[in-house]
């Protein structure tokens, strides 16, 4: 059984986003990087990129498979996770840890759609 | 699961082993046991061992069996001595490739054993049969009677031999020996997938069980198909489907040294002799990025205007060579060694170049 967060929240396609303000912070749950197996890159986007609610904003990478990331919500790309340039495992390692990228929103009611930790253990399994 | 998924006699042990399974060719196999690249690294420095169950064995004899073969086979069996094996394809007439394959000069005057891929072994029976009509052979699908393991490694000589209680010192690259296990017949031939010295071992579903359980025993890391995939890819080698088909000859493939032009005749050789005369439109190259992106298969080779030239057929981020490299299929003017192309991944395009397919500096004992 994969570990879900109960404080966040989660889309479909296995990101969760963790809220500070106006600000929400983009991982991968610990069952989507299960899924993935050992992840060799991340290609994630830059600073000042726009992204946009259900389209792609990158991939990781394992030996075998890519997995493309969707971005739970819209906006600004005001950080990026530059540690896993070098370091991909640490999402293996510590899902909720590795965060990917951070999006200014510029519609705090598309998180509404998002799931629930309990909604989203139904999809997870 | 899909309940028209054949297993090997194997399935069990992958089973038990915690493999991560996933259909294959139409069988159940194991992509992996621990992770990809432990796998990989275990073949590349030690030995590891691959079930092959699920590949095809076919039997020719007969009075016309090497005439039979030759009719069917590019390369050309004339020249082998008992105990020695070819690797080449069977093509249809247009030049397109049916299957690549091992095949076995047996002991027994007359008899050859062909050594096909998994997904194409009703395919390749069917072919034979059509195309024997007036050659006085025998032909046998004997693939479910036969289990198959693959020990790869630098350290296989030592433990097969070890193992099975041989001296295989003697026993040199593309040859193989008879032997008995639980008095059946069993095959040993130095031959693999990988790049790297080592064996395969046919023998009886029964006894490749037991060879299995043995092996892993004696230290040998069980390797699934995902690094199956991996090190036959650096070692340059096609994989049917991907980078061979019913629309890529082997001359498209860069397999030509596998095909004897000076044969009398052979099923597709008009085809190719003109593809060689003429040129093809299409060359498989390697291409190699200067990026840790990985070019998957059926990404787009472009060029910097964006026009679409190509398409990669696999690539990965080489676990032994740490680049992201690839085979694509591309328009045969971009094909000399050197030339720049890009490779578009995702809504990125990164800057490449063709290089030798054979990314990987193999190690076979010749």
């Amino acid at each position: 059984m994969s570990k879900i967060l109960d404080e966040l929240l989660y889309s479909e396609s296995h990101e969760w986003v963790k809220v500070d303000g106006n600000i929400a912070i983009i991982g991968v749950s610990d069952f989507a990087q299960e899924e993935m197996g050992d992840i060799t890159y991340v290609d994630a986007p830059a600073e000042g990129d726009t992204v946009a609610k259900g389209e792609d904003f990158g991939a990781l990478e394992s030996v075998k498979a890519s997995s493309e990331l969707y971005s739970p919500v819209s906006g600004n790309v005001v950080a990026v996770n530059e540690e896993l340039e070098d370091k991909p495992e640490l999402i293996n390692e510590d899902p909720y840890g590795a965060w990917i990228i951070k999006v200014e929103m510029s519609d705090k009611s598309e998180l509404d759609t998002l799931l629930s930790a309990a909604a989203y253990a139904e999809i997870a399994q | 699961m899909d309940n028209q998924l054949k297993t090997t006699c194997l399935h069990g042990e992958h089973v038990a082993l915690g493999a991560k399974m996933s259909p294959f060719a139409g069988f159940d196999m194991p992509i992996q046991y621990s992770n990809i690249t432990a796998e990989h690294n275990a073949v590349r420095n030690a030995a590891g061992i691959f079930d092959v169950s699920h590949m095809g064995e076919i039997f020719i004899n007969g009075p016309q069996a090497t005439e039979f073969v030759n009719h069917i086979f590019t390369n050309d069996v004339r020249t082998l001595v008992p105990g020695q094996i070819l690797y080449g394809m069977m093509l249809y007439p247009d030049g397109g490739t049916v299957d690549d394959l091992l095949v076995y000069k047996e002991f027994a005057p007359d008899a050859y054993l062909l050594v096909v891929n998994a997904a194409n072994i009703d395919k390749d029976y069917e072919w034979m049969l059509r195309n024997a009509e007036g050659y006085e052979v025998g032909i046998l699908n004997d693939s479910d009677n036969w289990g198959q393991v693959a020990v790869q490694g630098p350290g296989s000589e030592a433990v097969v031999s070890k193992v099975l209680g041989m001296d295989l010192s003697g026993l040199v690259f593309y040859h193989f020996e008879d032997f008995e296990l639980y008095g059946k017949r069993a095959i040993i031939s130095r031959t693999g997938y990988t790049g790297e010295d080592g064996f395969e071992i046919y023998a009886t579903p029964e006894a490749i069980v037991d060879l299995w359980k043995t092996f892993l025993a004696a230290g040998v890391v069980p390797c699934g198909l995902g690094c199956r995939d991996t090190l036959r890819f650096e070692a340059g080698l096609p994989l049917y489907g991907d980078e061979l088909s019913a629309d890529i000859s082997p001359v498209m493939a860069g397999l030509s040294m596998f095909c004897k032009l000076d044969k009398e005749e052979f099923i597709g050789k008009e085809a190719l002799v003109k593809q060689k005369a003429e040129g093809v439109a299409r060359k498989l190259v390697g291409i190699e990025i200067a990026d840790r992106a990985i070019p998957r298969a059926g990404y787009p080779v472009v060029l910097d205007d964006g026009t679409e030239v190509g398409v990669v057929t696999t690539g990965y981020h080489s676990i032994s060579l740490d680049k992201s490299i690839c085979f694509a299929l591309v328009d045969a003017a971009y094909a000399p060694l050197g030339t720049p192309l890009n490779i578009q991944i995702r809504h990125k395009v990164f800057p490449g170049v063709t290089v030798k397919k054979r990314f990987y500096q193999t190690n076979y004992k010749k």
